[in-house]
């Protein structure tokens, strides 16, 4: 039996979104590196300012998640999970500055998650099976990730930032359910980054059809099997998006309509946000969703692995003057080339 | 840099937490245990919600050392929900869209990192409201 659930039913009882302001139009690179000529997968991405990273962008998340709470207080989270591939430090987690900027410290298990952009996901199913055991009451898993790209490289394109925290706690009282779950992973070498390198390498075609789409597809079909639910069953489902043509293509292969993806794609917007991308595509179906919605919500990580949940919205989100996704997606001031150079930090001043 | 200097004013620069004096119930930014108002002791600890305004501001051409990479860039007096002013640098804005009055709210930043190989050291910073009203 594929099919997770935990003992106790499990919910989401807080989420928050965030995506930097910065936004760097694909024409932008396309001109600089191919004269014009690139076919561009994204209109554009988000770019993180001088003085945001991981830590600072999973800290803002997680207040959003806890303001939309209703009242949770930071010292009942059991975990503060983060799930990234840019974390600030090679080695210090980025889990106790958040933690710390909380209040939830010093009685939580903070750790960082790895696993290329399924880290986020990750982390969350593992704070259902902390909170589903009785392990703790509440726990938070975050996905989020400011991305590297070679410059002129496909990845540069897309590498974008940004991510989601989720507020895992019992069903009851909670925002959405998870009816269940499944992960599903093999040993593909699709995408890595040694340790000490800036940039990470791909398997260039080899990044389609044996990674991404084998490994949705096949957790996704595992999860729809274990719950007797057809893709015409839910209103809304969410793929990693690496690109806009990716998603769309995977769920026409599952047989979901645009109309279910097309609330949850960002990638034109914010580009691929890494561990953040699934999860943030699904603050944005949270936001507009409304009870008895189901959602399906597959993410990837190369290396490689897919996480499958299906979830069932219990009832209309009560925002608490908290941003939604879309009003980070639409706060956005468009740079060039040249300040983008500067905030990569490129630029040497002394 | 001194890490245990840093280290120990962690929950002021994280979290905005200052005092709250017990006995006139003013609202103190940065914690110094003694209410400025009437001279009572307070230590209760007590955590600002990070809403504020822009009381008054200078924008930074010639930076001091570590913060070369920012300019040109803000700094403002911010004059908090809860009464407190306090002193902090303004993000996600451009400097010519900073005004007297302008709405901030409170967001965790880098402040500054001691090179390469030192620590990075966050803390609080100011930037336009983000929320669209409801
Ligand atoms: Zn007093």
């Amino acid at each position: 039996m594929a099919l997770m659930k935990p003992v106790r039913p499990v919910g989401i009882v807080g989420y928050g979104a965030y995506v930097p302001r910065y936004r760097l139009a694909s024409n932008e690179i396309g001109d600089l590196w191919t004269d014009g000529n690139a076919i561009t997968p994204v209109k554009q991405k988000s770019v993180p300012g001088l003085d945001e990273d991981v830590a600072t962008m999973s800290i803002e998340a997680a207040r959003n998640a806890m303001h939309r709470s209703s009242g949770v207080a930071a010292d009942k989270l059991g975990t503060v999970w983060v799930g990234s591939e840019s974390h600030p430090y090679a080695v210090k987690p980025t889990s106790t500055i958040v933690a710390e900027a909380l209040g939830a410290t010093p009685h939580t298990l903070a750790a960082d998650w790895q696993f290329a952009c399924k880290a986020g996901t990750e982390a969350l199913q593992a704070a259902i099976g902390f909170v589903g055991s009785g392990m703790s009451e509440y726990a938070l898993a975050i996905g989020m990730d400011a991305a590297q790209g070679r410059p002129g490289d496909a990845l540069e394109y897309t590498a974008g930032a940004g991510g989601a925290a989720y507020l895992v706690g019992p069903a009851e009282g909670a925002i959405a359910e998870f009816e269940g779950s499944v992960s599903y992973v093999t040993d593909t070498p699709d995408f890595w980054r040694r340790q000490n390198e800036r940039f990470p390498e791909h398997g260039g075609r080899f990044t389609g059809e044996p990674a991404y789409f084998h490994h949705i597809t096949s957790a996704a079909r595992e999860l729809l099997e274990q719950t007797h639910l057809q893709p015409a069953d839910f209103t809304y489902v969410v793929f990693h998006q690496p690109n806009a043509k990716f998603p769309l293509k995977v769920g026409e292969d599952l047989g979901f309509r645009r109309s279910q993806i097309e609330p949850g794609l960002l990638v034109n917007e914010i580009g691929n946000t890494y561990a953040g991308s699934s999860m943030i595509g699904l603050t944005a179906v949270l936001d507009i969703a409304a009870p008895g919605d189901r959602i399906l919500l597959v993410s990837f990580g190369s290396g490689a692995g897919s996480d499958a949940f299906a979830i069932r919205m219990k009832k209309t989100v009560d925002h608490h003057g908290t941003p939604t996704t879309s009003d980070y997606v639409k706060r956005s001031v468009m740079i060039n080339y040249a300040t983008y150079s500067r905030f990569k930090e490129n630029y040497k001043l002394n | 840099m001194e890490v245990a200097r840093f280290w120990r004013t962690t929950g002021q620069r994280y979290q905005l937490t200052g005092e709250i004096c017990p006995n006139c119930g003013n609202k103190i930014f940065p914690p110094r245990d003694v209410c400025p108002t009437c001279e009572h002791e307070a230590k209760t600890a007590y955590t600002f919600s990070g809403k504020g305004e822009v009381y008054s501001y200078s924008t930074i051409h010639a930076a001091p050392e570590g913060f070369e990479k920012y300019v040109p860039y803000t700094v403002a007096l911010v004059r908090l929900q809860e009464g407190p002013l306090i002193t902090a640098q303004l993000t996600d804005v451009d400097t010519h869209e900073v005004k007297v009055g302008m709405p901030v709210e409170m967001v965790t930043r880098v402040l500054r990192e001691d090179g390469e190989r030192g620590m990075l050291v966050y803390g609080y910073k100011f930037r336009p409201a983000v929320a669209s009203p409801r």
